[in-house]
């Protein structure tokens, strides 16, 4: 069986069932994006898998937490892989790739170092289509209760009676 | 047995909007026998209601309306639409609020005459002062429960506030203790005390924290003589040729427009809604703006100098775990001008969820320096800033000149300059409670710029002369004999204070007034 048969239709449920096993590394091929362990998978529908797989390493790059692997970026950017939204991204992505060869670089992905990646974002950090990413990573990453535990945090509470006889004042190291 | 009231029955007190201010006035109306009318832009929501989930919260309650900004405040570059983190809902941003519940100091409501003259300051004395104000806010610290006051113990310290507390203390500062708060403490017969679940913005789902929405606005329907109509916004309040208000026009749910008559009409949509349709109500007798002879309808609006700092340490904190305002340093509430700076500010623990976190903690910010902040989340303690700023005339509600709301009606712009003082002010703010986290040994403080307004105060002050501002001691208009301003927006001066408390005072003492007032006849 091949991945592209596998893999097909894969929801987000089913996505996010698979865990937080995934590691960072992502292959590009068959119009998929996916984790090198296979423990989850991603198939662009409206933008071209290069451009998905450049805004998701540009997605981290932009909020890099090395502990949240891949599949969390590429959730919080999946809702630009529909066809309204695509052109822009397309072009985007394709302005991101020219500045990269500008720097001497073949595209924005084929750069190795985060640093030389960064420079090349804050130099286009003022633009409405990286303040797009940006802003809408704000939620798109950060409120996905998945990522939470990542953080420590542990979101709703009432239903488990707050936290009065669980440990709202049990700080041990003052 | 809730009351209904015809649309042309002109013998109602009619209220616009069901907060700290206007939901308290209804009930303590209705509890001496007259007759009212509350409208309510947004929907009725109660404990069950509400969401443990900071953004499905915020998308439920807050008040989203058309809204634009402008000025130097951070606030207008970090979140242009949305100046105010209000609630559009019954028991409008009482539930959102913290629950502090704090008196303003004796000079504070002298502001004018305790700092003299500032340049670029509006400032004014209130036409009341402490002592007159003294048997009011027995009566709001009753009527909310506030801990501390009336025998009621505090709210134990959870391991945000026992943060503050260590580094307070360690920089010798005093007055370190779990806050004034509306926040019941101990169980009664028939409610719980607080269960330390955080979420207390998001409206308190065990009814500990003291809401309108779930306390006077149901009081209020239970003695019949309260109609509260929600999903209704509130358009235009009308006036006859004698230039005494008649009645508001408002739209219902399905934006169907009703006229309700009244004897007399009291405005409590809070400092940006108020003035707003006290300036979508302008005539040809009143070409300015209802009640706005002044030319201070809009003006000097007041947010509370803010900010807030977070410290991370080296082992976990949980700040999220327990009461959100946890705590309180008011050491530096004091008048002392050697500071910089004229009025005072609270220090006051505040923790955000880690959706809020992403979104508040340097709004704008990308990159390792922002996420290895946010890595450290659980690790983080965090406090607020509230002082005194300074009324500036510029700093004002207008109408927009371009911009409308879903009814077509201009939608308010909210301009902020800072002042000088505020600057100071937060600036040594930012310094002190970066000590108080050093001191407990942080490893890494942020000075957090302020979030969108949740204080919204000044916008038709209070004055002893009708030049000087929009209504008299009584929130009673100086133009207009039966029109009141109910909320925070008749605040002459911001104080250090979080201003619920003060703004429940002024309500039951204006219910006071309207009621004697209406038994003699003379509104």
């Amino acid at each position: 069986m091949t991945p592209s048969t596998e893999r097909r239709g894969l929801s987000r449920r089913q996505l996010m069932s698979r865990g937080l096993a995934a590691t960072a590394g992502m292959i590009i091929g068959g119009g998929f994006i996916a984790a090198s362990d296979a423990a989850w998978a991603y198939e662009a529908a409206a933008l071209k898998p290069e451009t998905m797989a450049t805004l998701v390493r540009m997605a981290r790059d932009i909020y890099p937490h090395d502990r949240i692997p891949d599949e969390f970026y590429v959730i919080a950017v999946k809702g630009y892989d529909a066809p309204e939204a695509a052109p822009e991204i397309e072009a985007g992505i394709s302005a991101l790739n020219a500045a990269a060869q500008g720097a001497g670089h073949a595209d924005y992905l084929s750069i190795g170092w985060e640093d030389d990646r960064v420079a090349l974002l804050r130099a286009m950090e003022n633009s409405a289509f990286f303040q797009k990413i940006r802003g809408g990573l704000v939620t798109g990453l950060y409120n996905q209760k998945a990522v939470w535990p990542i953080f420590g945090y542990e979101g709703e509470s009432f239903s488990k009676g707050g936290y009065l006889h669980r440990g709202f004042d049990d700080i041990n190291w003052l | 047995m809730v009351a209904k009231y015809e649309l042309d029955d002109d013998s109602v007190v009619l209220i616009i909007g069901t907060g700290s201010g206007g939901g308290v006035l209804a009930n303590e109306l209705a509890q001496k026998g007259v007759k009212v009318v509350s409208l309510e832009a947004g929907g009725r929501y109660l404990p069950d209601d509400y969401l443990n989930d900071e953004w499905d919260s915020f998308a439920q309650l807050a008040w989203l309306d058309a809204r634009t900004t402008s000025g130097d405040w951070r606030v207008a570059k970090d979140f242009a639409g949305l100046p105010a983190w209000i609630v559009k809902a019954v028991g409008g941003t009482s539930i959102h609020w913290a629950g502090a519940s704090l008196r303003f100091q004796p000079h504070e409501w002298k502001a004018r005459s305790s700092y003299g003259h500032v340049t670029g300051a509006n400032l004014l004395d209130w036409p009341i002062d402490a002592a007159e104000m003294e048997p009011w806010y027995e009566k709001a610290e009753a009527k909310l429960g506030v801990t501390r006051t009336g025998g009621r113990p505090g709210l134990p310290g959870n391991n945000n506030y026992k943060i503050l507390e260590k580094g307070a203390l360690a920089l010798g500062y005093k007055e370190v203790h779990t806050g004034r708060m509306a926040i019941r403490s101990v169980d009664s017969e028939e409610q719980i005390a607080c269960q330390q679940t955080g979420f207390c913005f998001q409206g308190c789902k065990w009814g500990a924290k003291w809401s309108s929405a779930y306390t006077d606005i149901p009081a209020g329907e239970a003695t019949g003589n309260l109609e509260v109509r929600d999903r209704c916004h509130a358009l235009k309040i009308e006036h006859d040729d004698k230039g005494r208000v008649t009645g508001v026009l408002y739209a219902d749910k399905d934006g169907v427009q009703h006229l309700q008559k009244a004897r007399v009409v009291c405005v409590a949509g809070n400092s940006i809604e108020s003035p707003r349709i006290l300036l979508n109500s302008a005539s040809s007798m009143f070409p300015d703006g209802l009640a706005n002879s002044s030319g201070q309808v809009g003006r000097n609006y007041l947010r509370h100098v803010t900010g807030s700092v977070y410290g991370v340490f080296e082992k976990p904190v949980k700040m999220w775990r327990g009461t959100t305002m946890a705590g309180i340093v008011q050491d530096e509430a004091r008048l002392d001008p050697s500071r910089g700076f004229v009025g005072g500010y609270e220090l006051e623990t505040l923790s955000l969820g880690l959706p809020f976190m992403a979104a508040f903690l340097d709004p704008g910010g990308w990159g390792r320096s922002f996420t290895s902040a946010m890595d450290g989340y659980e690790n983080m303690a965090g406090m607020w800033i509230v002082g005194e700023d300074m009324p500036q005339e510029t700093n004002r509600v207008a109408l927009s000149a371009t911009e409308k709301d879903q009814f077509g009606l201009p939608a308010p712009n909210v301009h902020f300059d800072d002042h000088p003082n505020d600057v100071a002010m937060r600036n040594h703010a930012y310094a002190r409670g970066e000590a108080i986290y050093r001191a407990a040994g942080a490893t890494r403080t942020f000075p957090t710029p302020p979030y969108p307004s949740t204080h919204n105060l000044g916008t038709n002050r209070m004055s002893e002369k009708a030049r000087d501002g929009v209504v008299n001691r009584h929130g009673q208009s100086h133009d207009v004999p039966n029109l009141f301003v109910s909320d925070g927006s008749q605040f002459t001066s911001g104080a250090a204070e979080n201003p619920t408390l003060t703004i429940v005072a002024l309500a039951i003492r204006q219910a006071d007034f309207i009621a004697g007032e209406l038994a003699k006849n003379n509104l």
